[in-house]
């Protein structure tokens, strides 16, 4: 008897689990759907300023893909330590790296180009 | 179970599922290594193409060369393929049998294949406007990062015939398991990769 009851538990209890972890899918592609379709319609159907733009766009980049990190790759604060530690520093090696390239690069170009009227 | 820890990158298998949810944890933490060396890789491939974009060299630029609603087409196939496999991934978690988990990964090869072959026929109409991968530094970048993530599409579809394979061969074994685990993260994390790709290359380059 005791033993059913514990298995009835732990079987309403995965049911449970299972609901919400299929409603996490559901929000995930629900979210990215408007942060993909809203960047589209605005480049596409609206002539807003460049530089505004491209912020919005990176903005909106920026949050679908903590979007798809929460709800596809199930990552959270309740991460395991070095998995945590894995993707921050990871994250902080491509800011770097690939920040310091564009501003190094960047910079260079507009130092080569100056000099062109004396 | 709300309270469980989570072990490792991706859907965890949970306790349910025996010592197969404890091989998990360092085979995912290996592969989520991998990726995230995959994803400083991409990173300085993008960093390429950004310094590259305004080198066109009198050539096509990106107006001449980008169609957006082909490159839509081809986010949403993406997207649906992330969630797909996403209820493959469930499907395998709560056991709903292997023809369930059988047919959502068809479904999403058949999404990946249809997004390559949108991305392929992409590239030829950019070839036949000029736009080949010798005509100038930008479009140099471009063919190094664009078809280096349709390359990795192609590596998982591969991979995914591979499992739908060895599930057909040994059954949900702990090997295949943890294959198929492997194979989410790689492929949401295509996913990711696909988000900065339509940004930093189609839609800023189209503004």
């Amino acid at each position: 008897m005791m033993m059913h009851a514990i298995d009835a538990d732990g079987r309403a209890e995965r049911k449970d689990e299972e609901r919400r972890e299929f409603r996490s899918y559901v929000w995930g592609i629900a979210l990215a759907l408007v942060l993909t379709l809203l960047p589209f319609a605005l480049v596409h159907w609206f002539g807003i300023p460049r530089f505004t733009l491209l912020i919005v766009i990176g903005v909106f980049a920026l949050v679908q893909m903590i979007v798809h990190f929460r709800f596809f790759l199930h990552i959270g604060f309740r991460q395991r330590r070095e998995d945590l530690m894995l993707i921050l520093f990871s994250a902080m090696l491509l800011t770097i790296m690939v920040a310091g390239t564009i501003w190094i690069m960047a910079s260079l170009a507009l130092r080569m180009s100056m000099p062109a009227q004396p | 179970m709300s309270h469980e820890t989570i072990n490792y990158p991706g859907l965890n298998l949970g306790s349910a599922h025996g010592a197969d949810h404890d091989a998990a944890q360092r085979m995912m933490f290996g592969f989520w290594a991998f990726l995230m060396s995959d994803a400083i890789l991409f990173g300085m491939v993008f960093a390429t193409y950004v310094i590259s974009a305004t080198a066109t060299a009198g050539g096509p630029g990106p107006h001449d060369l980008y169609d957006i609603r082909s490159v839509f087409i081809e986010t949403l196939l993406l997207l649906a393929s992330s969630f797909t496999f996403g209820m493959a991934s469930l499907a395998l978690k709560y056991r709903h049998g292997k023809p369930r988990l059988i047919g959502w990964l068809a479904i999403t090869l058949v999404l990946g294949v249809a997004f390559l072959g949108f991305e392929l026929h992409d590239f030829i109409t950019m070839f036949a406007k000029g736009g080949v991968p010798s005509r100038s530094g930008y479009l140099s970048a471009f063919f190094d990062l664009v078809p280096l993530h349709g390359l990795h599409v192609t590596a998982g579809c591969i991979w995914l015939i591979c499992l739908v394979g060895q599930i057909a061969r040994y059954g949900l074994d702990t090997k295949v398991k943890l294959g198929i685990m492997r194979l989410a993260l790689f492929w949401h994390f295509l996913d990711i990769v696909w988000i900065a790709i339509f940004s930093v290359v189609y839609l800023a380059g189209l503004t």
